[in-house]
């Protein structure tokens, strides 16, 4: 009996993810539908192939699965930026943790999508959060958001924040992933090079931020004579180079300001530095915390460059964020800065918080519609997926998430999730632990017994 | 509740009763510890009292409480929608603060006294003032930097001596965002690499300049232990024990086999005065004070199994567990706290930073709150997540409700307000809106348990702590004057400094 439970439950799984189930047509009816730049009150979303078919307020399809929306909120889903998720298992487990590296010679060239697990079991566990799409990055120092101390841990493990991971300026790059269950969850690799700035970034260099910048000068030099004299230096005829190859070759997209630059940076005077290093250069950078930027806000507007921020950072940690405020994300909005509001610590098992993150941000100054923004369609533009999801308009990813209220309240809950048009099923490990103790677990027989 | 309804009489009080088994001159003369025995009716007082500081009971409370209070006034809050924190909710309701304390609470009929100045609160919210058990404010502050890291005296596994007070910096600006989230109780305790991390203390969260001032009169302590995987790690990171979770338990064992030998000696001589007196010893002393039941056991503790063992040394040795904390797998065997009156101090949202957190689930807290009997507490650890608490609480709700179980806003209210207060032995003064306690009381833009809510206005013992609108009542520290940022405002809505 049990087994066959079990049976019927795993081909319940595989039809729910099914191509097949994600290609039949679906349309979800009645809702309070953000689109993510806009709201439509009642308003139908269909779904088809993978896709958004449309988006308006007319009825459902004849034909069409129909899911009846009324009195809830309908949402593109979230998409985590500066995240771990499916590159980090448990955080204290070296082996399962692919998301930092420390050979010296594989740094910028370090790529973080080999080592997704589709498997992993922090992705059904943001899928419940609503998050659908994750921009994940090679962990670097000085990263991250959200600090998580276990009561110090981090103090007696001999490194703080700022524990250097690799000698090198460059922590690696990025990759764009999916949260649908399935075997393979990469959307695009090598959307991004992370380079650490500020006190980390300084450390790598020797100790002073003077040091970084010009070894990072220095390091692009050399990307761009090895860029103009790859033969020669295959055949040995160029000088030495402090970079291995691998790195060299993975640089020459940031050095011609194709591949952007995620630049981990806090204080106000290191935010007009990067600015300038980065004109100077003609290095595109998004840059990250950026918890000093409201001071700053009309020079990072004027570069053009977007933030990647974390809006409840509001305590003086270090040195470099003296000046953090809950009111940088609303203040970075209002001058026109593209803003992405990051999850909880590297966003791996608290990516969840994601929209609380948002939430808090509108109360403390941001509109709601730059908050549904900032997790939805600024995350796709700033790594260049505008209009492929993040946003419920047609022919985007069918990434669909019901909410039974507001998204960004604690006590709203995703009650049905379409990741590129496929429904997920809604459960997580978390979910079959809470089960098997929900009568206490004193029964006869031990939890263990349960499924 | 009533697990603790003895525990709020006051520190020197409670040291009296509890340390001395007979009638003890050290009692009778607290504060005046040179004097000579109080009557002198028998041999065993006649005799000359100890040199100073050499006997724990001459002074029991040696970094005694400096707390005044706020300016305060007469007041009725009416017209909000009130959470008293001990499971009511009154729409249109009334609370009265009288001399600093709650002097009743009731519906719109409730009448106002005269000379009552009348707090406005229509479309607001009202609950008791939020009280984290779990921080580390001040011992591990904003900043963090080298030199003012003072959380963990990683330095043995049992530092049972030292106390978390004496590492207390009254100006990190963490105090005054945790009470613009409308915390105004915090215990603030030593970190968890040690066994025995040292004394922990509960604090009102009133800017002071000193330690002293803060503290909150009354509380008993918490002496912080560590189940797990810190201190095994840290000291078999050395080579030294604990480096298994055995090693642990035979250290907390030994630990208090040594207490009771000490609490013993002690106590034989007091009761005959033949012979030396015992030395006094800071580590035993915190111990001892766990076996007499005047400090409170605040145990770090992440996985069931080990919950059922701890508990299990603390019937051994004949003292009580108050709370686990981070208890993250405390939904495993939430019918056995219950039986035996352990809160569980939880986080909804952390999970999977270690092996030891792996099975948490959002839903632990409600869970936990389900057996009669039971004390589900949510805590943060965390000085960013201590600000907001209320959508913590939130979100534990949320994941009860998400699993069919029917659980009010004024139930789960009380794992930030009541509750708490139960873990840290001071139900008795606070907690609730209910006659007779102090005057903590939080005014909420809207419902706590969204997360728009701000707090407006935190009272406490009835002194307007913080307002939202008036930046007369947003104080800043020393640390923060001058910074970069100073006196800017970072965009025009109403707020708090930070």
């Amino acid at each position: 009996m049990r087994l066959r439970n079990l049976i019927l439950g795993a081909v319940c799984a595989a039809a729910l993810t099914s191509p097949a189930f994600a290609q039949s047509l679906t349309a979800i009816t009645g809702g309070r539908v953000l689109t993510g730049t806009s709201v439509i009150e009642n308003g139908t979303v269909v779904i088809q192939n993978g896709r958004v078919v449309s988006v308006g307020t007319g009825a459902a399809p004849s034909g069409a699965r129909v899911i009846d929306a009324r009195g809830k909120v309908v949402a593109p889903g979230f998409v985590a930026v500066d995240s771990g998720l499916g590159a980090s298992e448990i955080s204290s487990v070296g082996g399962s943790d692919d998301q930092s590296n420390g050979a010296n010679s594989i740094s910028a060239s370090f790529d973080v999508s080999y080592g997704l697990d589709p498997w992993s079991f922090t992705l059904p566990v943001a899928r419940l959060g609503g998050i659908t799409r994750a921009i994940v990055v090679p962990s670097h120092p000085g990263g991250g958001g959200g600090n998580h101390r276990d009561d110090g841990d981090a103090d007696f493990a001999g490194v703080g924040s700022a524990g250097l991971q690799a000698p090198s300026l460059f922590a690696g790059q990025a990759a764009i992933i999916h949260l649908a269950q399935g075997t393979d969850i990469l959307v695009k690799p090598r959307v991004a090079m992370v380079a650490p700035f500020g006190e980390a970034g300084a450390g790598v260099a020797g100790g002073a931020r003077g040091a970084e910048f010009t070894q990072f000068k220095e390091t692009l030099a050399e990307v761009r004579l090895y860029a103009r004299n790859k033969a020669a230096y295959d055949r040995a005829g160029l000088r030495d180079l402090s970079l291995s190859r691998a790195d060299l070759e993975a640089l020459i997209p940031v050095a011609n300001g194709s591949l952007p630059l995620i630049v981990t940076v806090h204080r106000a005077a290191d935010i007009q530095q990067v600015l300038r290093l980065a004109r100077e250069e003609g290095v595109k950078v998004i840059l990250d915390g950026a918890e000093e930027g409201w001071l700053v806000a009309d020079q990072i507007v004027a570069a053009g460059v977007p933030v990647l921020l974390n809006p409840i950072s509001n305590l003086p940690g270090d040195l470099e964020t003296r000046a953090v405020r809950m009111q940088n994300a609303a203040v970075l909005d209002a001058a026109g800065v593209v803003i992405a509001i990051k999850g909880n610590e590297g966003s791996i098992h608290r990516a969840r918080e994601t929209r609380y993150n948002a939430g808090n941000a509108v109360s403390h100054g941001l509109p709601y519609g730059a908050a549904i923004e900032a997790i939805t369609v600024n995350p796709a533009k700033i790594f260049g997926m505008a209009g492929q999801f993040g946003e419920l308009r047609a022919g985007a990813a069918a990434d669909v998430v019901v909410w039974s209220g507001d998204p960004l309240e604690p006590l709203s809950i995703a009650e049905t999730i379409f990741i590129g048009g496929a429904e997920q099923a809604p459960t997580s490990r978390q979910f079959l632990l809470r089960d098997r103790y929900r009568d206490g677990g004193e029964g006869a027989m031990p939890p263990a017994y349960s499924r | 509740m009533r697990l603790h309804a003895l525990r709020g009489s006051s520190l020197a009080v409670l040291a009296c009763v509890l340390a001395g088994s007979l009638a003890l001159s050290a009692c009778a003369t607290t504060g005046g510890e040179d004097k000579p025995a109080a009557d002198g009716s028998s041999d065993v007082e006649a005799r000359q009292p100890l040199a100073r500081g050499l006997d724990y009971a001459a002074n029991p409370d040696p970094f005694p409480s400096t707390y005044r209070g706020l300016p305060r006034e007469n007041m009725a809050i009416v017209g909000g929608t009130v959470f008293d924190g001990a499971g009511r909710k009154i729409e249109n309701g009334v609370v009265i603060v009288t001399d600093g304390k709650v002097a009743a609470v009731g519906d719109a009929s409730t009448p106002v006294p005269g000379g009552h100045r009348v707090v406005d609160a229509r479309g607001r919210f009202v609950t008791p003032g939020i009280i984290d058990v779990h921080s580390h404010l001040g011992v591990y502050p904003s900043p963090g930097v080298s030199g003012m890291s003072d959380g963990n005296e990683a330095t043995n596994p049992n530092t049972a001596q030292v106390w978390a007070e004496h590492s207390l910096w009254p100006q990190d600006p963490g105090f005054n965002a945790a009470r613009a989230g409308g915390v105004t109780t915090l215990q603030i305790l030593p970190g968890s690499a040690n066994l025995f991390g040292g004394r922990g203390v509960t604090v009102r969260n009133v800017p002071s300049v000193t330690m002293q001032g803060m503290k909150m009169p009354g509380a008993p302590y918490g002496l912080k232990m560590a189940c797990g995987e810190n201190p095994s790690r840290v000291y078999g990171g050395r080579n030294t024990s604990p480096a298994t979770g055995m090693g642990n338990v035979a250290g907390y064992r030994a630990a208090f086999i040594a207490a009771r030998e000490y609490k013993a000696k002690w106590d034989k001589w007091r009761d005959d005065g033949e012979g030396s007196p015992p030395t006094r010893n800071l580590q035993l002393e915190t111990l001892a004070g766990v076996l007499d039941g005047s400090v409170l056991i605040q145990n770090h503790c992440y996985r069931a199994d080990e919950m059922a063992v701890m508990i299990d040394i603390a019937k051994e040795f004949g003292y009580r567990i108050t709370a686990f904390h981070h208890a993250i797998e405390a939904y495993k065997v939430a019918p056995l706290l219950a039986r035996e009156g352990i809160c569980a101090d939880m986080w909804a949202g952390w999970w999977g930073f270690k092996m030891e957190a792996l099975d948490a689930v959002e839903a632990n807290a409600a869970l936990v709150d389900a057996p009669q009997g039971s004390c589900a507490v949510i805590h943060s650890d965390d000085a960013e997540l201590t600000q907001r608490l209320n959508q913590e609480t939130a979100a534990a709700l949320a994941a009860g409700r998400r699993m069919g179980m029917n659980i009010s806003e004024e139930r789960a209210i009380s794992w930030i307000t009541l509750n708490p207060a139960r873990s840290l032995g001071i139900a008795d003064q606070t907690g609730s809106l209910e006659a007779g306690k102090r005057a903590d009381v939080v005014i909420w833009s809207a419902n706590p348990f969204s997360v728009y809510a701000r707090a407006d206005q935190v009272f406490i013992d009835g002194g307007l702590s913080f307002d939202r609108m008036n930046p007369a009542y947003q104080p800043l520290s020393d640390y923060e004057l001058g910074q970069p940022g100073f006196g800017l405002s970072a965009a025009n809505v109403p707020q708090g400094a930070r």
